[in-house]
């Protein structure tokens, strides 16, 4: 247990805060990979996602591909696209899109499969024409799942972004294989506790926008 | 091709430390979620509790966790006992939510039937719940098989012997080949897995062969 104690007195040093190495630094690095990677994946899954939901097919290349992303060892990817394109960030952000399309697009299909046929049926007897259909219906109604898609590649992708560090990024990975190299373990466990806690602080805020988005579904 | 050819020896014995490492915390988080899915899916009061328990849980980064635990449990952060903790502990946090669902799964009217039968708790839980709770727990079984699978490899960074040391080891010397052949050596380890899994289920759950579409 001492080690923890060394580990939040060697984040509160001031010594490790400040600077581009500090600790505030390379928190905000680790943030900004994990939203760009996030961003990047929904870019990419959302409207495939919802393009698979609409019109019902493809349906099984989203079960094959969330399959074979979850036996991809997102460490590999990290070394192998390194290798490729050289060490930097376009490396560990090309993993980390990888491992981040799956949960969103799952949550933007998932979303649209859930919903009542009858109520798609009811939009559709309106005269609602495909766009209407999805734009005013299927998104909206689709929202909470997709939220959660989004929530747990996020999750996935904020614990996964230390390998970057690996591969000559920055992120708070750093201090992990820094702490590594010289056997300084409160340093590693700071490393750790840091990602944890960011992992925390976005759940919090996933729980909230949940929270949100489902008042507003109910009052609609 | 050619460095697989010259190396066939080390992907083997990789493999091999690779599944010594993989089985025994995918069998223990099985093991463990049963009860606990079951007190999840019986007591209604500790079933938010238990999953949100596991969902932080999974939230934990590996590779930190990996360094973490041996401070709390005194292990070697390269013994085998630490890495095969950490991959239960993620096995448990997918598995104990398929453990709940699949045998809240079980209908009332089931339950209620086989109690009229004359079966003591026990004898229900065996031999009617269980297997009726199967078909769903096999497929949570196989997703923590896979995803565990994969995972392994993270503790590679530590200087565990797995497949992963193909990754650190290619990477840090250049060679392209190996870390491509430890990326497809893993996916095969996890789909190989799973087919076994599969058949298992097949064999202990005939009767679901018979109800597939």
């Amino acid at each position: 247990m001492n080690y923890f104690t060394e580990a939040i007195a060697w984040i509160l040093d001031p010594a490790n805060a400040e600077g581009s190495g500090g600790v505030w630094a390379r928190s905000a690095e680790h943030l900004w990979y994990t939203l760009l990677a996030v961003l990047l994946a929904s870019v990419i899954a959302i409207p495939l996602g919802y393009l698979v939901g609409h019109t019902g097919r493809g349906r099984g290349l989203v079960v094959a591909s969330t399959g074979a992303a979850r036996a991809l060892p997102t460490l590999g990817v990290v070394t192998l696209v390194g290798l490729i394109l050289g060490i930097g960030l376009v490396a560990p952000l090309v993993a980390l899109v990888l491992l981040a399309v799956p949960s969103v697009l799952a949550g933007a299909y998932a979303g649209i499969e859930a919903i009542d046929p009858r109520t798609i049926d009811a939009a559709r007897a309106m005269g609602m024409s495909d766009w209407q259909l999805l734009t005013r219906v299927e998104i909206p109604l689709g929202l909470p799942l997709l939220l959660g898609g989004v929530r747990s590649a996020t999750l996935q992708v904020v614990a996964t972004a230390t390998l970057a560090a690996y591969v000559g990024a920055g992120g708070l990975g750093r201090f992990l294989f820094l702490g590594l190299k010289t056997q300084d373990y409160p340093q590693m466990l700071a490393s750790a506790l840091l990602v944890v806690l960011i992992a925390l602080i976005l759940e919090a805020l996933f729980e909230i926008a949940e929270r949100v988005t489902a008042r507003r579904l109910h009052v609609v | 091709m050619g460095w697989v050819l010259a190396n066939l020896e080390l992907i083997g014995s990789r493999t091999v430390s690779h599944l010594l490492l993989a089985v025994p915390a995918i069998v223990l988080s099985f093991v463990l979620a049963l009860p606990l899915g079951w007190f999840a899916a019986t007591h209604q009061w500790s079933r938010a509790t238990l999953l949100t328990a596991a969902g932080l849980l999974y939230a934990i980064p590996s590779l930190p966790l990996f360094v973490v635990l041996p401070t709390i449990l005194g292990f070697g952060v390269r013994d085998a006992a630490n890495v095969i903790v950490a991959l239960t502990l993620y096995g448990l946090a997918l598995m104990v939510r398929s453990a709940a669902d699949a045998l809240a799964s079980v209908g009332a009217p089931v339950r209620l039937s086989s109690t009229a039968l004359g079966y003591s708790a026990a004898g229900r839980f065996w031999q009617v719940e269980l297997p009726l709770a199967g078909p769903v727990l096999l497929a949570g079984l196989r997703v923590v098989a896979v995803s565990t699978i994969s995972l392994v490899t993270v503790s590679s960074l530590l200087g565990v012997d797995n497949l992963g040391l193909l990754f650190v080891d290619g990477f840090q010397r250049g060679i392209l080949a190996e870390v491509l052949t430890g990326i497809i050596a893993t996916v095969v380890l996890a789909l190989v897995i799973d087919a076994l899994l599969v058949l298992l289920g097949r064999a202990l759950m005939p009767w679901t062969r018979a109800a597939r579409r």
